[in-house]
């Protein structure tokens, strides 16, 4: 028997009170029956003796005290699953809204009779850490700066940190686009596309570039804009996870998983937490803030005996470009590493403006090297970063003491500097370059450098790949006659 | 047994309405499917539970009925090698009775009951038998004998054994004649893990525990029995070199809790410890490890017990006689945790929300940390290694700050070696250790009378070219006098030579202290060569293109540890060269 229980006791931010009621478990999916006929949706997040408190998912509007009846579903926030979500638009609480209809969930035969409809908890529940594959497999997405030293690894979470007006939407795309994991024909290829809080045009620019791809088919798409509920951004990326999950782990596909922009996500979060009344952390982020991102960006990673992963480039837009703000600093906490953009060298005009030094991929030691990309990789990267370390601290000197006064190797190093900027990290959006290409054209700019400045690089790895004949690598580095 | 009913839901939180004699601390089961809890406020009015699983689908009326103990973990053999979740259920079973996925309410026995232990019996008949006695000891695993002990509060005079033979953990194998009657003892026993167990006495800490890592052995060394704290923002390397320290250092029992960190981390950790072998003993190093993971998406208050759950694990091998290690990655976790479920307590916050309570907290668990003789006769030790992750790499936040207080052992991790990829990036300036002086003895007694010279010079030299580099920044290097260019090259010698260690390098992974102390004796070698060359006005850039420099920066992958032979042919390299300069 259904009850609706018909009146409110409070009306807070987003947020309704329902006394009486009883039998209400906590986390359990409730419907708001409006006058005239409106359905709205909402989650118990409290309960007290027997008042309970419902987050709405929709928002407040129009909501009274008298003009409402609550409907209490009996089970937690469920999305159905089948195959027929590749390809579909979903809004960000889980709907269908490009108008194909309800998703009929898969018939699992093997199930008894009441479990048999693939039918999830939005949630998710925790991976046993026995039972992950430590991700070893990389992808090559055909961009230097991350395939030689910031190498993504299938399963991996990897965030981009970005700052508004930079290009982290086309970096996203690009990755998409041209992922292809290493020496496997594999075809099973599946992205699933999380947007909270994204201006419209944005949203409307990914399916574009995907529908150009011809990827449109393999992509599901989880659509909460700017202008939809702020409440409902707190469920969409665990909608796309879910979803993501059963792509992965019943259908075997690999799985990249796009969320843009997390700052949106966390802000939604603080919002929901300060109408709650509770003790605010940093800048008004609540203490639990790294416990909740941490139950998004876990859901990423490879299962003993399945075939699919999931991968998570989760976007965020670092508020006025610090990384130390709660949200990029929580995120990097639990993320394997990050891609951190830099708007120096996006005024350069360079595209990808990845900044080498803060970036980090975790996972890449162990599937870089022989046996996996090439055996010369890894000290090639580190030669790479400890060099390209050395020209920023020489540029620091030279914007003091002015070029003219530096001592003739840090004059090289300058001209590496700006080589390597120029020629490896900046690349087409279009271009697609293999991991080969990549490496060979990390050897020939370092080989710009004197021989025993290369340090890190053991002498036989050095002689089988320095190059002496500097007139075989020369690059045209005047940047007012690039343009 | 008592019991209550639900009253109120708030996240991991659950209130009872009324009294209900429930005692503070104590387990209690919740709802249908008997989620774990604990006890955290008793009061007429109503009683807090805080749950150690997500409490979704709890509704107001379940029942909750106490144990009538305090939340315990179960000790016996059996934890060697063995992965837990932050209350000490084996996650390796709990994925055998329920695949991927932990579900909720999963309750399965720590220990495997009916495993068979080759038990030897070590008491007679007729022996009296006080807490903490060995009364039988049995195979564990490879490297680890476990001697299994009275357990607290019990003594008496031995009436009955068994023979030896194979027993499971549960099977009474000995019979004490107590005061108030009989006690059939088990291989297995009940500790609550927020209570320290029972030592003899505190013994001094002036044994180092050997990691092989240059920078802290040399430079920033802990006790055993010490406690050292390893903060760093992320990216700065904190859970590598935890790992480093977990796999090398000379402890007998090491005890990794993963605390609110990443999934993938912990299946790293696993991989690896079993695939690497312990070059003391020859066998994997799973034979002496145990792992508790509490991963971040993992439930918020057993994240908060995990760090209790592993130092009480610690200390029950360390009452065996053996040193352990306990590896916490990262206490800020749970700091967080207690923070977390303060403010559903609506308690009054302190600095940044964390509860006012945290210092104490800290302290409480710092002090477990010690060198003791234990209460069967032997010496044993718990040394803790805390990593801390400050927000935003800020230092000054509460957890690192309350956090230093209570330990004497700083390891500072800097983002900005990190970037320029100098690992470990543990900051030589503002990292120190305060158990240098009580271990020096043992250093000059164990390695070389010149040990703690050697690290003052080093340190003299580091300190300097911090103050010089202020001035080369400004006007660069070439103004310098030759004596301070060559201090400036000594110390890059020694943070590139010495300081940088590649965990990946077959040879440099670990170290030992015979080749730390040759590796700083040549480098002070050759800048005194260098001196003398100095002051016979020879110009000190016909000195760096020798090459020498260079040279010696590399002896860390030249010179294999158990050729220390070859450092003979550094020092007549540098004769020869300085020589070749004065002629």
């Amino acid at each position: 028997m259904i009850i609706r229980y018909s009146g409110l006791k409070e009306i807070k931010g987003s947020l309704i009170a329902v006394g009486g009621v009883g039998g209400v478990f906590f986390d359990e999916v409730v419907d708001i029956y409006l006058d005239g006929g409106a359905v709205r949706h909402g989650r118990v997040i409290q309960i007290e003796g027997d008042y309970a408190i419902i987050q709405v998912f929709e928002g407040v509007k129009f909501i009274s005290l008298e003009n409402t009846e609550i409907c209490f579903k009996g089970h937690p926030m469920q999305m159905a699953l089948s195959r027929e979500i590749l390809g579909r638009v979903f809004s960000g609480s889980g709907k269908p809204i490009d108008g194909l209809g309800e998703i009929r969930s898969e018939v699992d035969e093997f199930l008894d009779k009441n479990s048999r409809y693939v039918s999830r908890d939005v949630n998710g529940l925790p991976i046993n850490p026995i039972s992950r594959i430590y991700p070893k497999d990389y992808i090559c997405t055909g961009i230097s700066s991350i395939d030689a030293l910031i190498t993504l690894i299938r399963g991996q979470k990897l965030p981009i940190f970005s700052g508004a007006g930079m290009r982290h939407n086309d970096l996203a795309i690009q990755i998409a686009k041209q992922a292809r994991v290493s020496n496997s024909g594999e075809n099973n290829f599946a992205i699933v596309f999380a947007a909270m809080g994204v201006k419209n045009d944005v949203a409307s620019y990914f399916r574009e570039e995907f529908e150009y791809s011809g990827a449109l088919g393999r992509v599901v798409m989880f659509l909460n804009l700017s202008s939809d509920p702020v409440t409902e951004r707190i469920l969409t990326p665990r909608f796309a996870l879910t979803a993501a999950e059963y792509l992965a782990f019943d259908l075997d596909y690999h799985v990249l998983v796009i969320m843009t922009d997390m700052t949106s996500y966390a802000e939604a979060v603080r919002e929901f937490s300060s109408s709650k009344g509770e003790i605010p952390g940093r800048k008004g982020f609540p203490g639990y803030l790294y416990s909740d991102l941490a139950s998004l960006y876990e859901r990423a990673g490879m299962l003993k005996g399945k075939k699919g992963s999931v991968t998570q480039i989760p976007i965020l837009t670092m508020p006025g470009d610090d990384i130390t703000h709660p949200i990029p600093d929580l995120t990097g906490y639990i993320t394997e590493g990050q891609i951190v953009l830099s708007r120096l060298l996006e005024g350069k005009g360079f595209y990808p403006s990845v900044s080498i030094l803060p970036s980090l991929s975790r996972l890449m030691k162990d599937g870089i090297g022989k046996g996996f990309t090439h055996q010369d990789h890894p000290v090639l990267a580190d030669q790479l970063f400890a060099s390209y370390s050395r020209v920023l601290d020489t540029r620091a000197l030279s914007s003091v003491v002015g070029e003219d006064d530096l001592s003739s190797i840090d004059k090289i190093y300058l001209k590496f500097g700006s080589v390597f900027e120029r020629y490896f990290i900046n690349q087409g959006f279009h271009e697609n370059r293999s991991m080969k290409e990549t490496l060979d054209l990390g050897w020939r700019i370092l080989s710009l450098l004197p021989r025993n400045e290369l340090s890190r690089i053991k002498p036989e790895i050095l002689s089988k790949h320095y190059i002496e004949d500097k007139n075989l690598i020369s690059f045209v580095d005047d940047p007012q006659e690039m343009i | 047994m008592a019991e209550g009913l639900i009253y109120g839901i708030n996240g991991p939180v659950v209130t009872i309405k009324g009294m209900v004699s429930f005692a503070m601390s104590d387990m209690v089961y919740i709802g249908k499917e008997d989620l774990v809890g604990e006890v955290i406020s008793v009061g007429a009015e109503k009683t807090v539970i805080q749950v150690f699983e997500d409490t979704a689908g709890l509704a107001v009326g379940d029942l909750v009925k106490s144990i009538g103990r305090p939340m315990s973990v179960t000790l016996g053999p059996g934890l060697i090698g063995n992965i837990f979740d932050g209350i000490e259920r084996p996650l390796r079973r709990i994925e055998g009775a329920s695949g991927a996925f932990i579900p909720r309410g999963c309750n399965i026995d720590a220990l495997d009951k009916e495993k068979l232990w080759d038990v030897e019996i070590k008491a007679e008949v007729g022996e009296r038998l006080r807490s903490g006695s060995v009364y039988a000891v049995c195979r564990e695993s490879i490297v680890i004998n476990h001697r299994v002990m009275v357990p607290n509060g019990i003594e008496g005079t031995v009436s009955e054994i068994v023979k030896n033979g194979k027993y499971r953990c549960d099977d009474v194998v000995l019979k004490l004649k107590t005061d108030g009657g009989e006690a059939g003892l088990t291989l297995s026993q009940i500790w609550n893990i927020r209570a320290p167990r029972p030592v003899k006495k505190r013994l001094p800490m002036n044994v180092p525990l050997i990691t092989g890592q240059r920078v802290i052995d040399s430079f920033f060394p802990v006790a055993k029995g010490g406690a050292a704290i390893l903060p760093g923002g992320f990216g700065t390397g904190k859970t590598m070199t935890q790992h480093q320290l977990a796999k090398w250092c000379d402890a007998d029992v090491i005890v990794y809790v993963g605390c609110g960190e990443r999934g993938n981390e912990m299946t790293q950790v696993l991989e690896e410890f079993s695939n690497l072998v312990d070059p003391k003993t020859g066998s994997p190093m799973t034979e002496r490890t145990i792992f508790i993971a509490n991963t971040s998406n993992m439930p918020v208050a057993a994240r908060e017990a995990s760090i209790y759950t592993g130092v009480t694990l610690a200390e029950y091998y360390r009452d065996m006689g053996y040193d352990v290690a306990m590896m916490a990655d990262s206490t800020s976790r749970w700091a967080e945790a207690l923070r977390e479920i303060s403010g559903r307590l609506e308690e009054m916050p302190a600095e940044e929300g964390f509860p006012a309570y945290l210092p104490s907290r800290l302290s409480e668990f710092y002090e477990r940390a010690g060198r003791f003789e234990v209460l069967c006769g032997e010496s044993g030790s718990v040394t803790i290694i805390g990593a801390v992750s400050p927000q935003g790499s800020d230092f000054s936040e509460p957890v690192t700050q309350n956090t230093k207080r209570f330990t004497r052992c700083f390891w500072a991790l800097d983002k900005n070696l990190a970037y320029s990829r100098h690992y470990p990036a543990i900051n030589w300036i503002s990292s120190y250790s305060e158990y240098f002086n009580e271990l020096d003895g043992w250093y000059s007694k164990n390695v070389s009378a010149d040990f703690a010279g050697y690290r003052k010079k080093m340190m003299f030299f580091l300190h300097e070219e911090e103050r010089l580099m202020e001035i080369v920044r400004l006007v660069g290097e070439d103004v310098l006098p030759d004596d301070q260019k060559l201090l400036i090259e000594t110390a890059k010698l020694i943070r590139v030579g010495f300081l940088q260690q590649n965990s990946f390098h077959e040879e440099d992974t670990f170290v030992s202290l015979a080749k730390q102390e040759l590796m700083m004796k040549a480098i002070i070698y050759l800048n005194k060569k260098a001196r003398n060359l100095i002051s016979a006005s020879i110009p000190i850039s016909k000195v760096i293109e020798t090459g020498i420099f260079s040279d010696l920066a590399r002896m860390k992958y030249e010179i294999p540890n158990s050729r220390l032979d070859m450092f003979n042919d550094y020092f007549y390299k540098i004769d020869g060269e300085i020589e070749k300069l004065i002629a």
